[in-house]
């Protein structure tokens, strides 16, 4: 039935159209990238005169090697931390099946559905009074605890799956609960590990309003408020801006394409989650 | 357990539950001494014809993510599902979009959109000059504008779920459906679509809780304008807070939106889940 016939042949040129035009965006950021300001021909014209100093520029200029450090920063920290707690969290609320545990889980699931809109403006004030605000510990603080729900939800729903026979072994041959966690649980949590590990990082590098709103006017920033600030001062300057993008979009695609594989499981693990 | 109940409760629940107390107050964020209003903020929103025009937006801009998002993504998954030769490369380079940062492809549609930019260039080059238009700058245009750009970068995402789907329902079932004389429009009906039922569940809720939250694309493609005509409650919110200094107004409007996430996604949850059992 999986033949390859004229029409798979169709399709398959169809798909590739598709992919061209999805394509095509992306063709036109690189080639006003590299184009000099004295170059005005169409922004679908291949420019004659390619130039790296908008690059430059731009990474001078927008401090984005700052921006850059501080996203690292900022992810990392919240990705362990969460990635910690939530899997310590989610095992006795998967466990253990007294009213209390479905109680407090169905409280972290309420997470869920409360928007951030709500919790970040007295959380703005809660910041300010901390002296944590313009820094990134905020952010740090903030995703560590936003990014609970969802986590704790995506290891509650794989560890319920899992056989609970390795553990009861690991009890009746003396270990402590933690120490089962820690040498049985834990080792069998990677493919749910990896996922969240895709899942949160992405959205807490990608996120813009958090950082706009406890970073503005401070000399601190991630690299989409840089980017936004930069749109900002540049208005038309669209050659500068477009190496400005190209910049920051450059380290986030490097490493899709080199861990596809996985971070494509990730995004679409969540359907088994 | 601990460590995470805190963060959660520090982060989210207590500021959430402060958020609902000062929808009912005239705090400007800063002073102490606020009063309470009782249902003030509310009642001014319904008289608020931004207010009202941005909750309409916001519905609006969420089904159609949903419904255009969702179609594009499923015959994408169809397409790469299949036996063609680029279907691994065009996988992974269809949901590329997906991870760029949101706030980045909306600066480069802005460009792209704008009256000389590319896309206007690409209509001249193939002829169609009647197509050309200020995108973003047509009050008519502009929501779907942005809609278009979200579905640019997010219809690689439902189709990885999609196919994820597809790819759980077995071969054997095709070929018996085949071998009885099904063609391939009643074999997708009849076999995959039921058996797609968790991913519809998945990708129906992500794109319309995402389409209700919308903010980053908004902010970076019109901020909201022209006028009010792409406003949406999210961007409502971020600026009767931060440059009118309106907390409580704004806040009420946070609760506006936490009410409808709320809604529609039990609601979906509920009519899914009926589906699912369906057809299982």
């Amino acid at each position: 039935m999986n033949r390859y016939r004229s029409r798979t042949l169709a399709l398959e040129l169809v798909m590739i159209a598709v992919a061209l035009i999805v394509g095509f965006p992306v063709y036109v950021l690189v080639n006003l990238a590299v184009r000099p300001a004295s170059d005005t021909s169409s922004p679908i014209a291949p420019t004659g005169s390619p130039t790296l100093d908008n690059f430059s520029h731009a990474w001078q200029q927008g401090g984005l090697g700052g921006a850059l450090a501080n996203s690292v920063l900022v992810t990392a920290c919240s990705v362990v931390i969460v990635l910690a707690v939530s899997s310590l969290a989610a095992y006795p609320l998967a466990r253990i099946t007294a009213r209390w545990s479905r109680g407090t889980y169905l409280l972290v699931l309420l997470g869920l559905v409360l928007p951030f809109q709500l919790a970040s403006l007295p959380l703005y004030q809660t910041m300010r009074d901390l002296g944590l605000l313009g820094t990134p510990w905020a952010l740090v603080l903030f995703y560590s605890g936003l990014q609970v729900p969802f986590t704790v939800f995506l290891y509650v729903g794989f560890l319920r799956a899992m056989p609970k026979d390795f553990e009861d072994a690991a009890l009746i041959d003396g270990c402590t609960p933690l120490q089962s966690f820690r040498h049985v649980v834990l080792p069998m949590l990677k493919p749910i590990t990896v996922t969240a590990l895709v899942l949160n990082a992405v959205a807490v590098w990608n996120d813009f309003f958090t950082p706009l709103l406890y970073l503005s006017g401070s000399a601190q920033q991630t690299m989409p408020v840089a980017i936004a600030g930069f749109v900002g001062q540049y208005v038309t300057d669209w050659n500068l801006i477009f190496a400005a993008l190209v910049i920051s979009v450059l380290p986030v695609l490097l490493v899709y394409f080199l861990l596809q594989r996985s971070i494509i499981n990730g995004f679409a693990g969540g359907l088994r989650g | 357990m601990a460590p995470a109940l805190l963060l959660f409760a520090f982060v989210v629940l207590v500021p959430s539950a402060r958020g609902v107390y000062y929808a009912f107050t005239d705090w400007d964020g800063l002073d102490p001494h606020f009063d309470f209003v009782g249902l003030d903020n509310f009642a001014a929103m319904f008289r608020d014809a931004d207010a009202v025009q941005a909750i309409w937006h916001t519905l609006l801009i969420a089904v159609s993510i949903t419904v255009v998002q969702n179609a594009i993504g499923l015959l994408l998954a169809l397409g790469v599902n299949s036996a063609i030769k680029s279907r691994n490369l065009l996988r992974v380079f269809l949901f590329a979009p997906a991870v760029i940062t949101p706030i980045v492809t909306a600066y480069l549609w802005r460009n792209l959109l704008g009256p000389d930019g590319a896309v206007n260039s690409l209509f001249g080059a193939v002829g169609l000059d009647s197509w050309r238009q200020d995108w973003l700058g047509s009050p008519d245009l502009a929501l779907w504008a942005v809609v278009g750009v979200i579905v640019w970068q997010f219809a690689g995402y439902s189709m990885v779920i999609f196919l994820a789907g597809l790819q759980s329902v077995p071969q054997e079932i095709h070929e018996a459906a085949a071998l009885d004389g099904a063609g391939p429009v009643r074999r997708f009906w009849s076999v995959t679509r039921p058996l797609l039922a968790p991913a519809f569940t998945i990708n129906l809720m992500l794109s319309i809780i995402g389409g209700i939250k919308l903010f980053d694309q908004v902010y970076a493609l019109t901020g909201g304008g022209p006028g009010h005509a792409t406003d949406t409650l999210s961007t409502l919110i971020y600026k009767d807070a931060f440059t009118l200094g309106e907390f409580g107004y704004s806040i009420a409007l946070a609760v506006v939106l936490t009410i409808i996430v709320a809604v529609a996604s039990t609601g979906q949850y509920v009519l899914l889940a009926r589906g699912e059992r369906a057809a299982s």
